[in-house]
């Protein structure tokens, strides 16, 4: 084992693989086909992006009361959204009543905020979310309907925009959720009565457009119900919408249930736990932890959905944008409305899918096995 | 893979004649196939019972059914005086007596250690947290883990997994314990500390059915040896009988592979 030694001559440094020149030669010129496409993107980029942001940004009419202050430039118009901003945001809600929903806002913010911070203590985001699901409802249904507390009463065929987008969404998530999670273990359940109940309802729920149901809540139900009997408009489609995406959160649910294996329940069981708790304990928060990603494309989809409560004459966010760009006084701007309608539906479902991916990543608890 | 270096053998107390299982005529079926037939089995307070056989032979659906994790057809069961029937909260009064410990651990992976540890006994027991925490404690320190009560399953060993397991079911302070195959899911290295905390328990004068092919574990632990061999009991005696004088062809067969390898 004897013998000197020699040291290696230095090699060369590696080419640069870091930083901003490292990346882009990784990622866009790694090959000549690569080279190809990141030409053939730029051009894209080229034709499309300079036309878009002159319509948007730089040609755009910002600021002013009137059509008249719309200059005929090409550009966009902003002033439409602007001088109907409120009534996209709160429908036909009698102006002078708007404090209570933006109190109700402030308080679901405020409720809210806590949850997403990394340092609150679990226990108190346990009770400050089963607050808002059970509590908050409560209290922001007595402050948008009124009728009590010397609140002058608002019905409902006044709530508008985001308002009753978020009302519809709102409300639809959270009682989706658990009906979809009962139907789920409903399915998988040993009682051959409940699981062909559950099978039914949820087949029969998944087989229909929503606009169907809509339209059926709507025009149906009534005929079934005693005369003089006025069902609100607004709650028959949150039926309809609930039960529709409670449909599809069982079966999302479901597969979460079937991913957890059987050495679960069993260990519990041994330890005397009874049903109901073995699946609130050890079953329910392993299969909801893996299908966050299915039950907030479930909840994105449903408060995209919401939209359609438009063709039983409510007036959500998309209805009230199509009725201002109806408005003949502002003839002419439906791109512009369209434009911001697509940009809040989006800031909320891109909000959503960015939650659900911090969630998982915080709920990850090591390797299994 | 000798158990026998583990520890000295516990002193053979004095068994008392109060019965904690008894099996009689018990069959089961899986459709058509008979996979339990006639097995009768009376295990004592404080007895300590070895179940071996080949794969498939129904060990571990015959422990099962015990604390009712499988249902039987015919026959009786009863267990601590109780017996065994459909309904429910009195498998749930049974099971808080019966402890548990499976091949695979199955610990539940989204609780800590400690979490895993006091579930049971705040859910079923309705101690109060601080209480139960503390209690757990002692049972991790007896295993020999205390240090790791705030970590997740997914970061232990396999045998850090299964002394886990182990104190899991000695939180609920059950009157019996069932073991299936507690060590055949591990690596060679780590069977010994599981069988080192099986040894312990069975000298603190714990009544233990084990379903195990660790016959140093069996020699040194056991009572009494059962051999299982398609869904009959074939024999059963005492460790040193079964081991030098092993009465049918069956046992010796098994036997003879079980100790060549
Ligand atoms: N759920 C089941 N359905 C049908 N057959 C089963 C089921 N579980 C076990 N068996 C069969 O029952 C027999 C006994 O199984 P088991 O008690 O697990 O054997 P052991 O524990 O002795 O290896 C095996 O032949 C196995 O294939
Ligand atoms: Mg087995």
């Amino acid at each position: 084992m004897a013998g000197s030694y020699t040291p290696h001559p230095d090699l060369p440094p590696p080419a640069n693989v870091v930083g901003v020149p490292g990346w882009v030669r990784r990622n866009l010129l790694s090959s000549p086909l690569n080279i190809a496409l990141t030409v053939l993107a730029l051009y894209l980029l080229y034709v499309t992006l300079p036309p878009l942001l002159n319509w948007a940004l730089f040609n755009a009419t910002w600021t002013g009361e009137t059509r008249e202050a719309c200059q005929t430039n090409g550009g966009a118009c902003w002033v439409f959204i602007q001088v109907h901003f409120d009534q996209f945001m709160y429908g036909f809600y009698p102006e002078a009543q708007r404090w209570r929903v933006n109190i109700a806002a402030l308080l679901l913010i405020l409720g809210a905020a806590p949850l997403f911070a990394g340092r609150v203590p679990n226990k108190l985001k346990v009770r400050l979310g089963l607050g808002l699901l059970v509590i908050y409802p409560i209290i922001a249904f007595v402050l948008f309907k009124g009728g009590l507390f010397g609140l002058p009463a608002v019905d409902t065929r006044r709530w508008g925009g985001l308002l009753l987008t978020l009302v519809i969404a709102g409300v639809g998530m959270t009682a989706a959720l658990p009906l979809g999670v009962l139907l789920a273990l409903g399915r998988r359940s040993q009682m051959p009565a409940i699981q062909s109940l559950c099978v039914t309802f949820i087949e029969f729920w998944r087989g229909v457009p929503l606009i169907t149901v809509l339209f059926m809540s709507s025009v149906m139900l009534p005929l079934f119900l005693p005369e003089g009997m006025n069902f609100d408009k607004l709650l028959r489609a949150l039926i309809g919408v609930t039960l529709f995406q409670a449909a599809y959160m069982a079966e999302v649910v479901r597969g979460g249930l079937q991913a957890i294996p059987k050495g679960q329940f069993e260990a519990a069981a041994a330890l005397g736990l009874g049903y109901w708790k073995i699946m609130a304990l050890i079953v329910l928060p392993q299969a909801l932890k893996l299908v966050i990603p299915g039950i907030v494309n479930t909840f994105i989809a449903l408060f995209k959905d919401t939209s359609l409560v438009l063709i039983i004459g409510l007036f959500d966010l998309m209805n009230i944008v199509h009725n201002a760009t109806t408005n003949p006084e502002w003839l002419g701007f439906s791109t512009e409305g369209y434009v911001f309608a697509a940009a809040v539906y989006w800031l909320f479902c891109f909000s959503m899918s960015r939650y659900s991916q911090s969630l998982e990543k915080r709920l990850h608890t090591g390797h299994k096995r | 893979m000798n158990a026998s270096s583990t520890s000295t053998a516990p002193a053979p107390a004095p068994l008392s004649d109060q019965i904690m299982i008894q099996m009689e005529h018990v069959h089961k079926w899986y459709g058509a196939f008979h996979v339990l037939k006639d097995i009768n089995l009376t295990v004592l307070k404080g007895e300590r019972i070895v179940i071996c056989g080949p794969s498939g032979s129904g060990k571990s659906t015959a422990i099962r059914c015990i604390n009712r994790l499988e249902e039987y057809q015919r026959g009786r069961i009863v267990v601590d005086g109780l017996v065994l029937t459909n309904d429910v909260k009195l498998i749930e009064q049974i099971r808080r007596e019966v402890g548990m410990v499976f091949q695979h651990f199955n610990l539940f992976p989204h609780l800590t250690v400690l979490e895993n540890c006091v579930l049971a006994p705040i859910w079923v027991r309705k101690l109060p947290r601080k209480q139960a925490e503390e209690f757990a404690m002692q049972y991790l320190e007896r295993v020999k883990i205390p240090e790791q009560a705030r970590k997740y399953p997914g970061q232990l060993s396999g045998g850090q997994q299964q002394r886990v397991a182990i104190a899991r079911s000695l939180c609920m302070n059950p009157k019996i314990m069932l073991f299936d195959e507690p060590t055949s899911a591990l690596d060679p290295e780590m069977i010994k500390e599981v069988l080192d905390t099986m040894v312990t328990l069975a000298e603190e004068g714990m009544t233990m059915i084990c379903v195990t092919h660790e016959m140093g574990f069996a020699k040194t632990v056991a009572h009494r040896v059962i051999f299982m061999d398609g869904g009959e009991i074939i024999e059963e005696n005492t460790p040193e009988a079964f081991f030098t004088n092993p009465q049918s062809d069956r046992t010796q067969l098994f036997l003879s592979q079980i100790l060549h390898n």
